[in-house]
């Protein structure tokens, strides 16, 4: 099974090959490092920018003006802040110009923590981008879904964010990208860089094929009367792995959401569990005041209120100037299985 | 010129010289370059109407027809001779126009009527730029290459990097063309377009023109800045550059040449610098009162043809008069068009997209 980050290199392969992507840029994102994270090996339309994140994405917007179809990466979400300006006025652009132009641009770009990233390689940036209107915004918890988002992200005609769960990207997936070898081991040799001089390399593309994970579908990743779990990212899979032990352990059954789309999000998915259980936690790692879970637990409240049995939760990051380095920081500060675990059982037991 | 040859307007122009006695000259000399004088004429046309329609603007912006006013009083010259030199057109074959605030004559001189400014100003639903949604001079017109106009002072450079790359690669003589005020110039973005237009064997046709007003709002340049010119600062990225008075036409005209010339031909940027007068200060915000002190290009080029025996006084002031006509024409034209509806703010967010579950035709509120 391919990794995430595999994922997302043949959903670009596939983009240039089949969905008309005409450039593939960022720092390092070119030949000879295809990516510092490898998403961009091999990739005949790849290729190296200044280190300069405004001038990236103002050069794709121009781009995507004069009619090519750019995606280009930001190294480290860590990095996209000075650039939110930017990215504001390529929401706004159709918008503000009545419909005179569109901007069918995608971003993609590593976020949150779990690599021992420290205080600039570990931040979240959904609660920023889900603020930035006219964007839609995703985020894949495995390859698959990476792939289809990926593909999603290249044919809609929007400005398009992806954000990769950087600790994940090395993951591999449960289930096979159509057209994807089926040996691991085969799928690496075909399309890994080889370490060291790669000038002679060329990669062996799969003949994958076309899947799109639509905007604002989320998946159901289990199913159970009890409790709604909302998360996305790096941490679905530790709610799913927690959702898991609580039905071993304690016989609990939850509904666990992996949303995929931040914006638009699934709020019939949504909505739709929080009357079937009347229990909600909304799990993610970005900081707390102004949290991306603030807004749908607003909607939850407001639209469900009589719905709940019990008030409903926000498991999240700490409002600290950073995550330190020293893993002391972050597993105080970033939630962790444990966290989880005890907020969906006092959840699940708390009396209506 | 044979009568046939000359475009409607500058024949009317004619005739009335004629009836006034006037024998024009053929070259009007100024700042050590030469223009034909049919082309001062229709310079100095479209410079008066571009007074007349920014002193309109401004009024509706006292009157209560509109509310925020921002142009360029003081940048006629360049503005309209840049106008003039427009590849007009969509996509990558023509010229790509990355604009700031102050560049009402340079769409007039490419041909959008008043009406069209007016529009904006009056915030009016029929506003072909923003629907009413952005300031006066905030333009956007995709069958002109006019990318939209934002408040955000040099985002416009680094977007033009990006027009500039599909030029180049689809072999036109298109150029990207990027314009920004002088105080502007200390954003990063300008520093990206140098670099990024530089790329060593990546050159892009980006014309990078600053229009140097000496201000930034109220700070005076001198105080802020060290550099006699804002066009030495390309010499390092290898990119040609030269500075002009904009407020001689004529000259303008012939550096703006240069400059098309040599990015339409090398492929490579250039950057031009022009010394423009602000007439009216930086926007409503500072009344928009007439500035004392400045010089004028109007009314210098005007004696300036007056001097070259190419225009009359009287004609002078007959045009002065019609374009004053149009602009309150225009003005009153808008104030009976229908104004955005509430059921109008979402309009526009989004493009209908295959694989939007939620959205496949255009925003309509949050999530439902």
């Amino acid at each position: 099974m391919a990794t995430l980050v595999q994922a997302v290199r043949l959903a670009l392969h596939y983009g240039e090959t089949h969905l008309g992507v005409t450039d593939i840029f960022g720092e390092d994102v070119g030949p000879p490092l295809g990516g510092v994270f490898t998403a961009t090996q091999g990739l005949k339309t790849a290729w190296n920018t200044p280190l300069d994140e405004r001038g990236i994405v103002g050069a794709a917007m121009g781009l995507a003006l004069a009619g090519a179809k750019p995606v280009f990466e930001i190294q480290f979400c860590d990095y996209a802040f000075n650039m939110i300006d930017m990215l504001k006025v390529a929401g706004n652009l159709r918008w503000s110009s009545a419909g005179a132009y569109e901007m069918p641009i995608v971003m993609m770009v590593p976020t949150g923590a779990g690599i021992r990233g420290s205080i600039y390689h570990s931040h979240s940036y959904e609660s920023q981008a889900t603020r930035l209107a006219g964007w839609k915004i995703a985020m894949p918890s495995d390859a698959l879904d990476a792939y289809g988002l990926m593909l999603s992200a290249i044919v809609d005609p929007n400005p398009v964010m992806v954000l990769l769960p950087k600790a994940l990207l090395r993951v591999k997936g449960d289930k096979l990208i159509p057209g994807e070898p089926s040996d691991p081991a085969e799928l690496s040799r075909r399309i890994d860089a080889p370490v060291g001089d790669r000038s002679n390399w060329q990669p062996d593309w799969p003949d994958v094929r076309e899947y799109f994970v639509p905007f604002g579908s989320g998946e159901l990743m289990r199913e159970g009367p009890t409790a709604t779990v909302l998360s996305y990212g790096r941490l679905l899979p530790v709610c799913v792995q927690v959702a898991d032990e609580l039905r071993q352990s304690h016989g609990i059954e939850c509904d666990v959401i992996d949303l995929r789309s931040l914006f638009p999000y699934d709020w019939p998915m949504i909505a739709r569990s929080v009357r079937k259980t009347g229990r909600v936690m909304i799990v993610n790692e970005d900081t707390e005041v102004t949290n991306f879970g603030e807004h749908l637990l607003r909607r939850i409240v407001e639209e469900h209120f009589y719905d709940l049995l019990v008030r409903p939760r926000l498991v999240q990051g700490k409002h600290l100037p950073g995550i330190g380095l020293n893993p002391v920081y972050e597993s105080n500060s970033v939630p962790q299985p444990d966290h989880i675990r005890s907020a969906l059982l006092a959840l699940a037991t708390d009396p209506a | 010129m044979p009568a046939s040859d000359i475009p409607p307007n500058h024949r009317d122009d004619e005739e009335r010289s004629v009836a006034y006695g006037v024998k024009p000259s053929r070259f009007v000399e100024s700042g050590g370059e030469i223009l034909d004088a049919e082309r001062c004429l229709e310079i100095y046309r479209l410079m008066v109407r571009t007074r007349a329609l920014e002193e309109r603007t401004i009024k509706m912006s006292k009157s209560g027809e509109g509310y925020f006013w921002v142009g360029g009083p003081g940048e006629e010259a360049v503005n309209v001779c840049l106008g003039l030199m427009i590849k007009k057109g969509q996509g990558p074959a023509f010229d790509y126009l990355h604009l700031h605030y102050r560049n009402a004559g340079l769409l007039l001189a490419m041909g959008m009527p008043m009406v069209d400014h007016m529009r904006q100003m009056a915030m009016t639903a029929t506003d072909r730029h923003s629907m009413g949604r952005n300031f006066v001079g905030h333009y956007a017109i995709a069958a002109w290459n006019v990318v939209p106009v934002t408040s955000v002072i040099e985002v416009q450079y680094t977007m033009a990097i990006g027009t500039a790359m599909v030029q180049k690669r689809f072999e036109s003589d298109g150029v990207s063309v990027a314009v920004g005020g002088d105080a502007g110039t200390a954003q990063g973005d300008f520093s990206s377009c140098m670099i990024w237009a530089s790329r060593p064997g990546q050159e892009v046709p980006v014309l990078m023109l600053v229009t140097n007003n000496g201000y930034g709002i109220s700070t005076p340049a001198h105080t802020q800045h060290s550099e006699e010119h804002i066009s030495d600062r390309a010499t390092p990225f290898g990119i040609r550059s030269d500075n002009v008075n904009g407020n001689d036409p004529v000259a303008t005209w012939r550096a703006l040449e240069r400059a098309f010339n040599y990015c339409r031909r090398s492929r490579r940027p250039y950057m031009l610098e022009a010394a423009v007068s602000r007439l009216h200060g930086h926007s409503s915000s500072s009344g928009a009162a007439r500035v004392g002190g400045e010089p004028d290009v109007v009314k210098i080029f005007e004696d300036q043809l007056i001097g070259s025996g190419i225009l009359h006084r009287e004609l002078a002031e007959m045009i002065r008069h019609d374009a004053a006509e149009e602009a309150d024409a225009a003005a009153e034209q808008v104030a009976t068009e229908p104004r955005p509806l509430p059921s109008d703010v979402e309009k526009h967010t989004y493009a209908p997209s295959p694989v939007d579950a939620i959205y496949p035709d255009d925003y309509t509120g949050l999530p439902r």
